[in-house]
């Protein structure tokens, strides 16, 4: 028993420290492709399954040289941006009337919750009709998608201001546009912000649908293209590169969390290391 | 208290030479009270004050008068209704019946000369200490006024915090800050002592006293302890059965100390508040815990 103990100790110094702990996330991925270059170079995974990652590695070269990555990355990206503002700003600005004023509440809000349990993929043969294969009907779903879950954290985030808080503010003489601006958006900002988080990561999953249906460039596009020509490696680069950049996206809105939440006692311990 | 006695008081805390003609004793005796021009304090008036919630009656006919620059420490029971003729004064709340006058005028054309301290600091969490003391200033000199302030409490060298890292202390001297700041003529303070630890508290007391006599405003403390009324206020008042069961003055020289005259005034407050019976006014949560009653300060 005391031996478990002690060794159980020593496990945990050993993962306490700082080295290893940066090490230790990346253990398991690399143990993961060292399997999978083993097995694929012994022969027991077809390359038409899955190729070896040395050849994943490879087609992503191969496709950066020739510079044709960068249309599909710069495609895909704007798609994903003008989407996001276009839904998100709506969003933002519907949720933020519901929130402030009543009457705006009743008029839209039961409606717009009806509307948020129809799922945007559903709507895909409607879009199709509506704005053909066109550039907008990609836009439109991206858009759809994003709309909701900033609007419900808008609508919370408004309505869940400290009643405490606004009440001093009135007392001090602020009313208006400044109790707005200094009180209740700020007030809002946390629960906005996890709607932004939330929106992003929905933003590459609707635009990986919309652009397999039809498109003419974009990282969808590229990986459909590959399909057809049996490239499963290029396949694959498709894939990793909706990973990275929905990691980027989200860095980039936990960058946003860091800087307006950075009075938040649970943001101030990131940034003090 | 008198006027007289007040500006004696204040006149020999804060180190001002008197005129010969002035007592240097304090008195006792009731004297005239003068009108006093040019002080910062408003005149408080109170007249029939009912307050009911859904059908509930927290205040009945209640009326209260506050001269200028008193300061004035409201005690009771939970639930008896002193938050509640707090924030009627305040404004926050329209009473039922009734009416505030301030220097004689309705309450709420005098809605900037009234600042509220809240029980919990209520501090703005993402504006820095500096900004939230300057909440609500407009001006020039914005941020300079509110450094003042905040020198004033002691907290110059914290202005650039966020309100998060500081002690429940510091929070409530911000909050001090930030209504001094204002330069109100009646300064409303719901409480905002209860949840500090006992020597923040005196430390606390201390500060009110002494910016209270710099300032000269009009002071109104409600409170559940009855030896912190004792410490610092002109007049205790006692809420009970939605009205004003007792007005006493407390004749003690400041700054006060727990002597003998002291413990002498907070024993009859106390008694006088724990002499009504059990659960007449008192929510069910509310029950006194059963200590020895020598234990008790300010258990209520």
């Amino acid at each position: 028993m005391a031996n478990s103990t002690g060794s159980n100790s020593a496990v945990k110094r050993f993962v306490a420290h700082a080295q290893v702990q940066r090490v230790l996330p990346w253990l398991f991925p690399i143990f993961v492709l060292a399997i999978w270059q083993l097995s694929s170079q012994a022969g027991w995974l077809s390359t038409r399954v899955l190729p070896e990652p040395w050849a994943v590695l490879k087609a992503f070269w191969s496709l950066t040289v020739s510079g044709e990555i960068w249309t599909h990355v710069a495609t895909s990206t704007w798609r994903a941006a003008a989407g996001f503002a276009i839904g998100g700003g709506l969003g933002l600005l519907l949720g933020l009337l519901t929130g402030t004023f009543r009457p705006a509440e009743m008029l839209l809000d039961s409606s717009l919750q009806m509307i948020r349990n129809i799922p945007a993929l559903a709507l895909i043969p409607l879009v199709i009709l509506w704005f053909g294969i066109d550039e907008s009907a990609k836009l439109f779903l991206v858009a759809l998608g994003v709309f909701f879950p900033i609007y419900l954290n808008t609508f919370h985030g408004i309505r869940s201001v400290d009643k405490g808080l606004i009440e001093m503010a009135r007392s001090y003489g602020l009313s208006g546009w400044r109790l707005y601006t200094q009180v209740i958006l700020p007030g809002a900002t946390a629960s906005i912000l996890v709607g932004v988080r939330f929106s992003l990561g929905l933003t590459w999953v609707l635009l990986i649908v919309a652009e397999t249906i039809s498109a003419q460039a974009g990282i969808g596009y590229m990986t459909m293209n590959a399909r057809e020509f049996l490239q499963t490696d290029v396949v694959l680069v498709g894939i990793l590169l909706y990973a990275l950049l929905g990691k980027l996206a989200d860095l980039l809105a936990k960058g946003l969390e860091r800087w307006w939440l950075r009075w938040h006692p649970g943001y101030q311990v990131a940034a003090k290391v | 208290m008198s006027q007289q006695n007040i500006d004696i008081q204040r006149a020999a805390l804060a180190g001002i030479a008197l005129p010969l003609s002035s007592p240097l004793s304090v008195t006792h005796a009731k004297a005239g009270t003068p009108e006093r021009k040019g002080t910062g304090g408003a005149e408080v008036n109170a007249v029939g004050l009912t307050k009911g919630y859904a059908g509930r009656r927290v205040l009945h006919d209640t009326d209260l008068h506050i001269a200028p620059g008193e300061f004035i420490a409201i005690v009771g029971r939970s639930g008896c209704g002193k938050s509640t003729l707090l924030r009627l004064l305040a404004g926050l709340e329209p009473a039922d019946a009734g009416q505030i006058t301030l220097d004689g005028e309705a309450q709420s054309a005098h809605q900037s000369d009234i600042r509220i301290m809240f029980q919990d600091a209520r501090l703005l969490p993402w504006k820095r200490v500096l900004d939230n003391v300057a909440l609500g200033l407009t001006g020039p000199d914005v941020k300079e006024r509110a450094r003042e302030a905040l020198a004033q409490v002691g907290l110059a060298d914290r202005a650039k915090e966020w309100p998060a890292v500081l002690s429940g202390g510091q929070r409530q001297r911000v909050a001090l800050a930030r209504a001094l700041v204002h330069t109100p003529r009646l300064l409303l303070l719901d409480e905002p002592l209860g949840a500090l630890d006992a020597l923040t508290r005196i430390e606390m007391h201390r500060l009110i006293e002494r910016l209270w006599l710099r300032h000269g405003f009009t002071a109104l403390l409600v409170t559940h302890d009855v030896s912190e009324a004792v410490a610092l206020a002109d007049r205790v008042v006692l809420i009970e059965d939605h009205r004003i069961a007792l007005d006493e003055r407390v004749l003690l020289p400041r700054p006060r100390h727990r002597g003998q005259g002291f413990a002498a005034y907070e024993e009859r407050i106390l008694d006088r508040v724990l002499q009504q019976p059990e659960g007449l006014s008192v929510p069910p949560e509310d029950t006194l815990e059963l200590h020895p009653a020598h234990l008790v300060r300010w258990a209520i």
